[in-house]
Protein backbone atom coordinates (compact mmCIF):
# COMPACT_ATOMS: atom_id res chain seq x y z
CA UNK A 1 0.00 0.00 0.00
CA UNK A 2 1.34 3.41 -0.93
CA UNK A 3 1.49 6.07 1.73
CA UNK A 4 -1.71 8.14 1.84
CA UNK A 5 -4.20 9.82 4.10
CA UNK A 6 -6.09 7.22 6.12
CA UNK A 7 -9.72 6.79 5.18
CA UNK A 8 -12.49 4.31 5.92
CA UNK A 9 -14.08 1.82 3.54
CA UNK A 10 -17.34 3.79 3.77
CA UNK A 11 -15.54 6.98 2.76
CA UNK A 12 -14.01 5.18 -0.23
CA UNK A 13 -17.47 3.94 -1.22
CA UNK A 14 -19.02 7.40 -1.00
CA UNK A 15 -16.18 9.02 -2.94
CA UNK A 16 -16.24 6.33 -5.65
CA UNK A 17 -20.01 6.71 -5.98
CA UNK A 18 -19.81 10.51 -6.10
CA UNK A 19 -17.30 10.39 -8.97
CA UNK A 20 -19.88 8.64 -11.14
CA UNK A 21 -22.30 11.58 -11.03
CA UNK A 22 -21.82 13.57 -14.22
CA UNK A 23 -21.90 17.34 -13.88
CA UNK A 24 -25.21 18.80 -15.00
CA UNK A 25 -27.25 15.63 -14.73
CA UNK A 26 -30.67 15.72 -13.04
CA UNK A 27 -30.30 13.17 -10.26
CA UNK A 28 -33.14 11.58 -8.27
CA UNK A 29 -31.53 10.87 -4.90
CA UNK A 30 -32.35 8.18 -2.35
CA UNK A 31 -31.76 8.89 1.32
CA UNK A 32 -28.65 7.62 3.17
CA UNK A 33 -25.56 6.54 1.23
CA UNK A 34 -26.85 7.86 -2.15
CA UNK A 35 -27.63 11.24 -0.62
CA UNK A 36 -24.12 11.55 0.83
CA UNK A 37 -22.54 10.61 -2.51
CA UNK A 38 -24.75 12.88 -4.62
CA UNK A 39 -24.09 15.85 -2.37
CA UNK A 40 -20.35 15.14 -2.33
CA UNK A 41 -20.49 15.20 -6.14
CA UNK A 42 -22.32 18.52 -6.09
CA UNK A 43 -19.70 19.96 -3.71
CA UNK A 44 -16.70 18.72 -5.73
CA UNK A 45 -16.72 18.07 -9.49
CA UNK A 46 -20.43 18.21 -10.35
CA UNK A 47 -21.38 21.74 -9.30
CA UNK A 48 -24.31 22.00 -11.70
CA UNK A 49 -25.92 18.69 -10.82
CA UNK A 50 -29.64 19.07 -10.16
CA UNK A 51 -30.49 17.10 -7.04
CA UNK A 52 -34.09 15.93 -6.76
CA UNK A 53 -35.56 14.22 -3.70
CA UNK A 54 -38.88 12.41 -3.78
CA UNK A 55 -40.43 14.95 -1.41
CA UNK A 56 -40.80 17.07 -4.56
CA UNK A 57 -37.75 19.24 -3.90
CA UNK A 58 -36.07 19.99 -7.24
CA UNK A 59 -32.62 21.57 -7.58
CA UNK A 60 -32.00 21.42 -3.87
CA UNK A 61 -28.64 22.50 -2.42
CA UNK A 62 -28.58 21.37 1.21
CA UNK A 63 -25.71 22.61 3.40
CA UNK A 64 -26.13 19.53 5.61
CA UNK A 65 -27.29 16.04 4.63
CA UNK A 66 -31.00 15.57 5.27
CA UNK A 67 -32.01 12.89 7.80
CA UNK A 68 -35.35 12.43 6.07
CA UNK A 69 -36.23 12.76 2.42
CA UNK A 70 -38.20 15.92 3.15
CA UNK A 71 -36.18 17.91 5.69
CA UNK A 72 -36.82 21.67 5.67
CA UNK A 73 -33.23 22.14 4.48
CA UNK A 74 -34.21 20.55 1.16
CA UNK A 75 -37.22 22.73 0.42
CA UNK A 76 -35.55 25.94 1.64
CA UNK A 77 -32.66 25.48 -0.78
CA UNK A 78 -34.64 24.10 -3.74
CA UNK A 79 -35.28 25.80 -7.08
CA UNK A 80 -38.88 24.66 -6.79
CA UNK A 81 -40.99 22.36 -4.64
CA UNK A 82 -43.76 20.37 -6.30
CA UNK A 83 -46.48 18.01 -5.10
CA UNK A 84 -46.18 14.24 -4.89
CA UNK A 85 -48.44 13.75 -7.90
CA UNK A 86 -46.35 16.18 -9.94
CA UNK A 87 -42.91 14.81 -9.02
CA UNK A 88 -43.83 11.25 -9.93
CA UNK A 89 -45.97 12.09 -12.99
CA UNK A 90 -44.42 15.04 -14.79
CA UNK A 91 -40.83 14.70 -13.69
CA UNK A 92 -40.07 11.01 -13.15
CA UNK A 93 -42.60 9.32 -15.45
CA UNK A 94 -42.24 12.29 -17.81
CA UNK A 95 -38.67 11.23 -18.51
CA UNK A 96 -36.99 14.38 -17.19
CA UNK A 97 -34.52 12.67 -14.85
CA UNK A 98 -31.23 11.34 -16.18
CA UNK A 99 -29.88 9.54 -13.15
CA UNK A 100 -31.43 7.64 -10.26
CA UNK A 101 -29.30 6.96 -7.21
CA UNK A 102 -30.51 4.15 -4.96
CA UNK A 103 -29.49 2.18 -1.90
CA UNK A 104 -30.80 -1.28 -1.03
CA UNK A 105 -30.95 -3.91 1.67
CA UNK A 106 -30.24 -6.73 -0.79
CA UNK A 107 -29.14 -7.06 -4.41
CA UNK A 108 -28.82 -9.98 -6.82
CA UNK A 109 -26.48 -10.65 -9.75
CA UNK A 110 -28.75 -8.79 -12.18
CA UNK A 111 -28.91 -5.69 -9.93
CA UNK A 112 -32.51 -6.27 -8.88
CA UNK A 113 -32.96 -4.93 -5.36
CA UNK A 114 -34.99 -5.82 -2.30
CA UNK A 115 -36.03 -3.33 0.35
CA UNK A 116 -39.35 -4.98 1.31
CA UNK A 117 -38.99 -8.20 3.33
CA UNK A 118 -36.53 -10.86 4.41
CA UNK A 119 -38.38 -14.16 4.33
CA UNK A 120 -41.92 -14.78 3.17
CA UNK A 121 -44.02 -11.70 2.32
CA UNK A 122 -47.05 -12.75 4.35
CA UNK A 123 -45.06 -13.82 7.43
CA UNK A 124 -41.70 -12.11 7.09
CA UNK A 125 -38.67 -12.76 9.29
CA UNK A 126 -37.83 -9.07 8.90
CA UNK A 127 -40.20 -6.45 7.62
CA UNK A 128 -38.18 -3.74 5.83
CA UNK A 129 -39.60 -0.28 4.99
CA UNK A 130 -40.69 -1.17 1.46
CA UNK A 131 -40.59 0.41 -1.96
CA UNK A 132 -41.04 4.16 -1.57
CA UNK A 133 -40.22 5.74 -4.88
CA UNK A 134 -37.56 3.18 -5.80
CA UNK A 135 -39.44 1.03 -8.36
CA UNK A 136 -40.30 4.13 -10.38
CA UNK A 137 -36.80 5.52 -10.08
CA UNK A 138 -35.30 2.18 -11.14
CA UNK A 139 -37.68 1.95 -14.10
CA UNK A 140 -37.83 5.51 -15.40
CA UNK A 141 -34.56 7.36 -14.81
CA UNK A 142 -32.18 7.40 -17.78
CA UNK A 143 -29.75 5.28 -15.81
CA UNK A 144 -29.34 4.11 -12.22
CA UNK A 145 -26.47 3.90 -9.76
CA UNK A 146 -26.77 1.66 -6.71
CA UNK A 147 -24.62 1.92 -3.62
CA UNK A 148 -24.56 -0.43 -0.64
CA UNK A 149 -22.10 -2.27 1.59
CA UNK A 150 -20.97 -5.63 0.25
CA UNK A 151 -21.41 -8.83 2.25
CA UNK A 152 -23.15 -12.17 1.84
CA UNK A 153 -26.32 -11.02 3.58
CA UNK A 154 -26.71 -8.18 1.11
CA UNK A 155 -25.37 -9.77 -2.09
CA UNK A 156 -27.60 -12.81 -2.37
CA UNK A 157 -28.16 -15.66 -4.81
CA UNK A 158 -31.92 -15.09 -4.76
CA UNK A 159 -33.92 -12.14 -3.46
CA UNK A 160 -36.83 -12.90 -1.15
CA UNK A 161 -38.71 -10.07 -2.84
CA UNK A 162 -37.93 -7.96 -5.89
CA UNK A 163 -38.79 -4.39 -4.88
CA UNK A 164 -37.19 -2.62 -7.83
CA UNK A 165 -36.16 -4.11 -11.14
CA UNK A 166 -32.62 -4.01 -12.45
CA UNK A 167 -32.00 -6.41 -15.32
CA UNK A 168 -34.63 -8.91 -14.09
CA UNK A 169 -33.55 -12.34 -15.43
CA UNK A 170 -30.63 -10.84 -17.36
CA UNK A 171 -30.01 -10.66 -21.10
CA UNK A 172 -32.74 -8.66 -22.85
CA UNK A 173 -35.43 -9.29 -20.21
CA UNK A 174 -35.47 -5.64 -19.12
CA UNK A 175 -35.84 -4.44 -22.71
CA UNK A 176 -38.66 -6.88 -23.32
CA UNK A 177 -40.55 -5.41 -20.34
CA UNK A 178 -40.15 -1.99 -22.02
CA UNK A 179 -38.75 -0.11 -19.05
CA UNK A 180 -38.28 3.53 -20.06
CA UNK A 181 -34.76 3.80 -18.55
CA UNK A 182 -31.75 1.67 -19.43
CA UNK A 183 -31.13 0.38 -15.90
CA UNK A 184 -28.27 0.16 -13.39
CA UNK A 185 -24.91 1.10 -14.88
CA UNK A 186 -22.81 0.54 -11.75
CA UNK A 187 -23.00 -0.84 -8.24
CA UNK A 188 -20.58 0.90 -5.90
CA UNK A 189 -19.73 -0.89 -2.65
CA UNK A 190 -17.26 -0.52 0.20
CA UNK A 191 -15.06 -3.09 -1.54
CA UNK A 192 -15.19 -2.19 -5.20
CA UNK A 193 -17.26 -1.40 -8.29
CA UNK A 194 -19.43 -3.82 -10.26
CA UNK A 195 -20.80 -3.12 -13.71
CA UNK A 196 -23.23 -5.14 -15.84
CA UNK A 197 -21.88 -7.30 -18.67
CA UNK A 198 -23.13 -5.70 -21.92
CA UNK A 199 -24.77 -8.92 -23.15
CA UNK A 200 -25.74 -11.05 -20.15
CA UNK A 201 -26.32 -8.02 -17.84
CA UNK A 202 -24.76 -9.96 -14.97
CA UNK A 203 -22.75 -7.81 -12.56
CA UNK A 204 -19.00 -8.12 -13.08
CA UNK A 205 -16.31 -6.93 -10.66
CA UNK A 206 -14.42 -4.28 -12.61
CA UNK A 207 -12.63 -2.35 -9.89
CA UNK A 208 -11.44 -3.04 -6.35
CA UNK A 209 -10.73 -0.30 -3.87
CA UNK A 210 -7.08 0.08 -2.73
CA UNK A 211 -6.02 -2.69 -0.36
CA UNK A 212 -9.00 -4.93 -1.22
CA UNK A 213 -8.27 -8.28 -2.87
CA UNK A 214 -10.43 -9.77 -5.61
CA UNK A 215 -10.77 -12.90 -3.45
CA UNK A 216 -12.22 -10.93 -0.56
CA UNK A 217 -14.87 -9.40 -2.85
CA UNK A 218 -15.74 -12.87 -4.17
CA UNK A 219 -16.12 -14.19 -0.64
CA UNK A 220 -18.37 -11.24 0.30
CA UNK A 221 -20.75 -12.16 -2.53
CA UNK A 222 -23.52 -14.73 -2.24
CA UNK A 223 -23.23 -15.94 -5.83
CA UNK A 224 -20.17 -16.98 -7.91
CA UNK A 225 -19.05 -13.46 -8.78
CA UNK A 226 -17.80 -12.83 -12.31
CA UNK A 227 -14.51 -10.94 -12.42
CA UNK A 228 -13.29 -8.77 -15.32
CA UNK A 229 -10.16 -10.02 -17.14
CA UNK A 230 -8.22 -7.03 -15.82
CA UNK A 231 -9.57 -5.57 -12.60
CA UNK A 232 -8.68 -1.95 -12.00
CA UNK A 233 -7.81 -0.43 -8.66
CA UNK A 234 -10.02 2.49 -7.69
CA UNK A 235 -8.12 5.74 -7.14
CA UNK A 236 -7.92 6.43 -3.42
CA UNK A 237 -9.87 9.45 -2.21
CA UNK A 238 -8.00 12.69 -2.77
CA UNK A 239 -7.35 14.99 0.16
CA UNK A 240 -9.88 17.40 -1.28
CA UNK A 241 -12.60 14.74 -1.62
CA UNK A 242 -12.00 13.56 1.94
CA UNK A 243 -11.95 17.07 3.36
CA UNK A 244 -15.23 18.02 1.67
CA UNK A 245 -16.93 14.76 2.70
CA UNK A 246 -15.78 14.98 6.33
CA UNK A 247 -16.77 18.60 6.55
CA UNK A 248 -20.23 17.74 5.22
CA UNK A 249 -20.66 14.87 7.65
CA UNK A 250 -19.44 16.92 10.60
CA UNK A 251 -21.91 19.72 9.80
CA UNK A 252 -24.64 17.11 9.42
CA UNK A 253 -23.92 15.43 12.76
CA UNK A 254 -23.99 18.81 14.50
CA UNK A 255 -27.26 19.77 12.85
CA UNK A 256 -29.02 16.50 13.74
CA UNK A 257 -27.99 16.28 17.37
CA UNK A 258 -30.28 19.09 18.60
CA UNK A 259 -32.18 18.25 21.77
CA UNK A 260 -35.43 16.31 21.49
CA UNK B 1 -67.88 26.21 5.05
CA UNK B 2 -65.32 24.84 7.48
CA UNK B 3 -66.20 25.11 11.13
CA UNK B 4 -63.47 26.17 13.51
CA UNK B 5 -63.47 23.57 16.27
CA UNK B 6 -61.26 22.39 19.12
CA UNK B 7 -59.30 19.33 17.91
CA UNK B 8 -60.88 17.05 20.53
CA UNK B 9 -64.37 17.84 19.23
CA UNK B 10 -63.33 17.52 15.60
CA UNK B 11 -61.92 14.02 16.20
CA UNK B 12 -65.03 13.04 18.18
CA UNK B 13 -67.28 14.11 15.35
CA UNK B 14 -65.23 13.27 12.25
CA UNK B 15 -63.40 10.01 13.05
CA UNK B 16 -65.40 6.84 13.67
CA UNK B 17 -64.44 3.26 14.46
CA UNK B 18 -63.85 1.29 11.27
CA UNK B 19 -63.19 4.38 9.15
CA UNK B 20 -60.64 4.66 6.38
CA UNK B 21 -58.50 7.50 7.66
CA UNK B 22 -55.70 9.33 5.87
CA UNK B 23 -53.33 11.48 7.95
CA UNK B 24 -51.14 12.90 5.20
CA UNK B 25 -48.07 15.11 5.15
CA UNK B 26 -44.88 13.94 3.44
CA UNK B 27 -42.20 14.30 6.16
CA UNK B 28 -43.40 17.89 6.54
CA UNK B 29 -46.64 18.98 8.33
CA UNK B 30 -47.45 15.56 9.78
CA UNK B 31 -50.61 15.84 11.92
CA UNK B 32 -49.19 14.42 15.15
CA UNK B 33 -51.63 16.29 17.40
CA UNK B 34 -54.58 14.77 15.53
CA UNK B 35 -53.06 11.29 15.62
CA UNK B 36 -52.59 11.56 19.37
CA UNK B 37 -56.19 12.63 19.81
CA UNK B 38 -57.36 9.56 17.84
CA UNK B 39 -55.26 7.42 20.20
CA UNK B 40 -56.72 9.15 23.29
CA UNK B 41 -60.24 8.64 22.02
CA UNK B 42 -59.47 4.94 21.44
CA UNK B 43 -60.65 4.68 17.86
CA UNK B 44 -60.42 1.08 16.64
CA UNK B 45 -60.42 -0.99 13.41
CA UNK B 46 -59.20 1.91 11.34
CA UNK B 47 -57.80 1.48 7.85
CA UNK B 48 -54.86 3.87 8.01
CA UNK B 49 -53.71 5.40 4.72
CA UNK B 50 -50.41 7.24 4.36
CA UNK B 51 -47.63 7.15 1.79
CA UNK B 52 -45.04 7.15 4.58
CA UNK B 53 -46.52 5.85 7.87
CA UNK B 54 -43.78 7.64 9.88
CA UNK B 55 -43.70 7.76 13.68
CA UNK B 56 -47.33 8.89 13.93
CA UNK B 57 -48.68 5.64 12.45
CA UNK B 58 -46.11 3.65 14.43
CA UNK B 59 -47.74 5.14 17.54
CA UNK B 60 -51.30 4.54 16.30
CA UNK B 61 -50.54 0.94 15.24
CA UNK B 62 -48.81 0.20 18.55
CA UNK B 63 -51.76 1.72 20.41
CA UNK B 64 -54.13 -0.71 18.66
CA UNK B 65 -56.06 1.75 16.45
CA UNK B 66 -55.36 0.05 13.11
CA UNK B 67 -56.65 -3.06 11.34
CA UNK B 68 -55.12 -2.27 7.97
CA UNK B 69 -52.36 -0.11 6.54
CA UNK B 70 -52.33 1.35 3.02
CA UNK B 71 -48.84 2.68 2.31
CA UNK B 72 -45.74 2.81 0.14
CA UNK B 73 -42.79 3.29 2.53
CA UNK B 74 -42.90 2.29 6.19
CA UNK B 75 -39.67 3.30 7.88
CA UNK B 76 -38.34 5.85 10.35
CA UNK B 77 -36.76 8.22 7.80
CA UNK B 78 -32.97 8.21 8.02
CA UNK B 79 -33.07 6.10 11.19
CA UNK B 80 -34.34 2.62 10.30
CA UNK B 81 -37.36 0.54 11.20
CA UNK B 82 -40.72 1.52 12.61
CA UNK B 83 -40.63 -1.09 15.36
CA UNK B 84 -44.33 -1.02 16.21
CA UNK B 85 -45.27 -1.45 12.54
CA UNK B 86 -42.81 -4.32 12.33
CA UNK B 87 -44.13 -5.96 15.48
CA UNK B 88 -47.68 -5.81 14.08
CA UNK B 89 -46.64 -7.30 10.72
CA UNK B 90 -44.13 -9.84 12.03
CA UNK B 91 -45.93 -10.89 15.25
CA UNK B 92 -49.48 -9.57 15.07
CA UNK B 93 -48.99 -7.32 18.13
CA UNK B 94 -51.10 -5.70 19.48
CA UNK B 95 -53.27 -7.10 16.67
CA UNK B 96 -52.68 -8.33 13.14
CA UNK B 97 -52.28 -5.66 10.49
CA UNK B 98 -53.40 -6.21 6.89
CA UNK B 99 -51.25 -4.49 4.27
CA UNK B 100 -52.18 -2.80 0.99
CA UNK B 101 -48.69 -1.96 -0.19
CA UNK B 102 -47.62 0.18 -3.14
CA UNK B 103 -44.86 2.28 -4.62
CA UNK B 104 -45.02 6.06 -4.09
CA UNK B 105 -46.06 6.80 -7.68
CA UNK B 106 -48.96 4.39 -7.28
CA UNK B 107 -50.16 5.97 -4.03
CA UNK B 108 -49.97 9.43 -5.63
CA UNK B 109 -52.01 8.14 -8.58
CA UNK B 110 -54.56 6.59 -6.20
CA UNK B 111 -55.08 9.88 -4.35
CA UNK B 112 -55.28 11.85 -7.61
CA UNK B 113 -57.94 9.42 -8.86
CA UNK B 114 -59.83 9.79 -5.58
CA UNK B 115 -59.74 13.58 -5.80
CA UNK B 116 -60.88 13.38 -9.44
CA UNK B 117 -63.69 10.97 -8.53
CA UNK B 118 -62.36 8.44 -11.02
CA UNK B 119 -62.46 4.71 -10.22
CA UNK B 120 -58.73 4.18 -10.71
CA UNK B 121 -55.42 5.82 -11.43
CA UNK B 122 -53.16 4.81 -14.29
CA UNK B 123 -49.38 4.97 -14.44
CA UNK B 124 -46.34 3.44 -16.05
CA UNK B 125 -45.47 1.77 -12.79
CA UNK B 126 -44.94 -1.45 -10.83
CA UNK B 127 -42.53 -2.58 -13.58
CA UNK B 128 -40.33 -5.47 -12.54
CA UNK B 129 -41.46 -5.41 -8.91
CA UNK B 130 -43.07 -8.27 -6.97
CA UNK B 131 -45.67 -5.91 -5.44
CA UNK B 132 -48.50 -6.91 -7.86
CA UNK B 133 -47.97 -10.58 -6.96
CA UNK B 134 -48.93 -9.81 -3.37
CA UNK B 135 -51.50 -7.07 -3.87
CA UNK B 136 -54.75 -7.47 -5.80
CA UNK B 137 -55.03 -3.65 -5.78
CA UNK B 138 -52.46 -3.51 -8.57
CA UNK B 139 -53.67 -4.62 -12.01
CA UNK B 140 -52.43 -4.11 -15.55
CA UNK B 141 -54.43 -2.77 -18.45
CA UNK B 142 -53.74 -2.14 -22.12
CA UNK B 143 -53.88 1.46 -23.29
CA UNK B 144 -56.89 1.70 -25.67
CA UNK B 145 -54.93 4.04 -27.96
CA UNK B 146 -51.39 2.64 -28.10
CA UNK B 147 -51.74 -0.83 -26.63
CA UNK B 148 -49.06 -0.07 -24.03
CA UNK B 149 -49.38 -2.12 -20.86
CA UNK B 150 -49.95 0.18 -17.90
CA UNK B 151 -50.58 -0.26 -14.19
CA UNK B 152 -54.00 0.53 -12.74
CA UNK B 153 -54.61 1.18 -9.05
CA UNK B 154 -57.97 1.87 -7.38
CA UNK B 155 -58.85 5.37 -6.20
CA UNK B 156 -58.40 6.17 -2.51
CA UNK B 157 -61.55 7.74 -1.08
CA UNK B 158 -60.93 8.14 2.67
CA UNK B 159 -63.88 8.52 5.02
CA UNK B 160 -61.82 11.24 6.61
CA UNK B 161 -58.55 12.96 5.77
CA UNK B 162 -56.64 14.95 8.36
CA UNK B 163 -53.75 17.21 7.42
CA UNK B 164 -51.69 19.88 9.13
CA UNK B 165 -51.08 23.27 7.47
CA UNK B 166 -49.40 26.53 8.35
CA UNK B 167 -52.42 28.81 8.70
CA UNK B 168 -56.11 29.43 8.15
CA UNK B 169 -58.17 32.58 8.15
CA UNK B 170 -61.25 33.07 10.34
CA UNK B 171 -63.53 31.76 7.61
CA UNK B 172 -61.56 28.52 7.45
CA UNK B 173 -59.59 29.02 4.22
CA UNK B 174 -56.31 27.11 4.58
CA UNK B 175 -52.84 28.03 3.31
CA UNK B 176 -49.81 25.75 3.19
CA UNK B 177 -46.39 25.88 1.57
CA UNK B 178 -43.10 24.00 1.34
CA UNK B 179 -43.26 20.22 0.85
CA UNK B 180 -46.99 19.83 0.17
CA UNK B 181 -46.93 16.10 -0.60
CA UNK B 182 -50.40 14.76 -1.37
CA UNK B 183 -52.23 16.84 1.25
CA UNK B 184 -54.43 18.60 -1.26
CA UNK B 185 -55.37 15.41 -3.12
CA UNK B 186 -56.03 13.59 0.16
CA UNK B 187 -58.46 16.29 1.30
CA UNK B 188 -60.19 16.50 -2.08
CA UNK B 189 -60.55 12.69 -2.18
CA UNK B 190 -62.14 12.40 1.27
CA UNK B 191 -65.77 12.44 2.35
CA UNK B 192 -64.85 14.48 5.43
CA UNK B 193 -61.76 16.50 6.28
CA UNK B 194 -60.04 18.17 9.19
CA UNK B 195 -57.15 20.63 8.87
CA UNK B 196 -55.02 21.43 11.90
CA UNK B 197 -53.14 24.73 11.60
CA UNK B 198 -50.37 26.55 13.43
CA UNK B 199 -52.37 29.78 13.63
CA UNK B 200 -55.61 31.42 12.61
CA UNK B 201 -55.17 34.88 11.09
CA UNK B 202 -57.33 37.67 9.73
CA UNK B 203 -55.83 37.54 6.25
CA UNK B 204 -53.82 34.74 4.60
CA UNK B 205 -51.99 37.19 2.29
CA UNK B 206 -51.81 34.31 -0.21
CA UNK B 207 -50.41 35.20 -3.63
CA UNK B 208 -52.24 33.74 -6.64
CA UNK B 209 -51.43 30.05 -7.26
CA UNK B 210 -50.66 29.45 -3.59
CA UNK B 211 -51.63 26.09 -2.13
CA UNK B 212 -54.94 27.20 -0.68
CA UNK B 213 -57.79 24.91 0.31
CA UNK B 214 -60.92 27.06 0.23
CA UNK B 215 -63.07 26.85 3.33
CA UNK B 216 -65.92 25.13 1.51
CA UNK B 217 -63.89 21.95 0.75
CA UNK B 218 -62.75 21.61 4.37
CA UNK B 219 -64.91 20.19 7.17
CA UNK B 220 -63.21 21.55 10.26
CA UNK B 221 -60.22 23.72 11.06
CA UNK B 222 -58.47 23.29 14.42
CA UNK B 223 -55.68 25.45 15.76
CA UNK B 224 -52.90 23.57 17.55
CA UNK B 225 -49.66 25.50 17.71
CA UNK B 226 -46.70 23.12 17.27
CA UNK B 227 -49.09 20.27 16.43
CA UNK B 228 -46.85 18.81 13.73
CA UNK B 229 -43.97 18.16 16.18
CA UNK B 230 -41.67 16.20 15.85
CA UNK B 231 -42.11 16.77 12.12
CA UNK B 232 -41.98 20.40 11.07
CA UNK B 233 -43.95 23.35 9.83
CA UNK B 234 -41.86 25.41 7.45
CA UNK B 235 -41.66 29.00 8.58
CA UNK B 236 -42.57 27.99 12.17
CA UNK B 237 -40.23 25.28 13.45
CA UNK B 238 -37.75 22.68 12.15
CA UNK B 239 -37.98 18.92 12.06
CA UNK B 240 -36.79 17.51 15.36
CA UNK B 241 -34.37 14.94 13.99
CA UNK B 242 -33.15 14.09 17.49
CA UNK B 243 -36.69 12.98 18.42
CA UNK B 244 -36.85 10.70 15.36
CA UNK B 245 -33.52 9.17 16.37
CA UNK B 246 -34.69 8.79 19.98
CA UNK B 247 -37.92 7.10 18.86
CA UNK B 248 -35.88 4.08 17.77
CA UNK B 249 -34.98 3.33 21.38
CA UNK B 250 -38.41 4.15 22.85
CA UNK B 251 -40.32 2.04 20.33
CA UNK B 252 -38.03 -0.98 20.13
CA UNK B 253 -39.66 -2.86 23.01
CA UNK B 254 -43.39 -3.13 23.75
CA UNK B 255 -42.91 -2.19 27.41
CA UNK B 256 -40.91 0.98 26.79
CA UNK B 257 -43.33 2.00 24.05
CA UNK B 258 -46.38 1.50 26.27
CA UNK B 259 -44.82 3.32 29.20
CA UNK B 260 -43.95 6.26 26.94
CA UNK B 261 -47.43 6.38 25.37
CA UNK B 262 -49.14 6.09 28.78
CA UNK B 263 -47.05 8.87 30.21
CA UNK B 264 -46.95 11.36 27.36
CA UNK B 265 -49.99 10.73 25.14
CA UNK B 266 -52.72 8.72 26.88
CA UNK B 267 -51.93 10.31 30.23
CA UNK B 268 -52.16 13.88 28.94
CA UNK B 269 -55.29 15.86 28.04
CA UNK B 270 -54.13 17.43 24.80
CA UNK B 271 -51.12 18.32 22.68
CA UNK B 272 -50.05 21.11 24.98
CA UNK B 273 -50.06 18.61 27.83
CA UNK B 274 -48.02 16.20 25.68
CA UNK B 275 -45.36 18.83 24.97
CA UNK B 276 -45.16 19.81 28.64
CA UNK B 277 -44.88 16.17 29.64
CA UNK B 278 -41.98 15.70 27.23
CA UNK B 279 -40.26 18.75 28.70
CA UNK B 280 -40.77 17.55 32.27
CA UNK B 281 -39.22 14.19 31.50
CA UNK B 282 -36.45 15.44 29.21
Amino acid sequence: MPEQTAYTADEMMTVAAARMVRNGVACFVGIGLPSAAANLARLTHALDTVLIYESGTIGTKPAVLPLSIGDGELSETADTVVSMVEIFSYWLQGGRIGLGFLGAAQIDRFANINSTVIGDYSSPAVRLPGAGGAPGIAASCGEVLITLRQNKRAFVEKLDFVTSGGYLEGGDSRERMRFPGKGPTAVITDLGILTPDPATKELVLTSVHPGVSVESVISATGWPLKVAPSVETTHAPTEDELAVLRDLQERTARAHSGQA
Amino acid sequence: MARILPLKEAVQEFVRDGDTVALEGFTHLIPFAAGHEIIRQERRNLTLVRMTPDVIYDQMIGAGCAAKLVFSWGGNPGVGSLHRLRDAVENGWPRPLALDEHEHAGMAARYAAGASHLPFGVLRGYLGTDLPTHNSNVKFIDCPFTGERLAAVPAIRPDVTIIHAQKADRRGNVLMWGVVGVQKEAVMAAARSVVVVEEIVDDLHAPPNSAVLPSWVVGAVCCVEGGAFPSYAQGYYSRNNAFYKGWDRISRERESFQAWMDRHVIGTADFEGFMKSLERHA
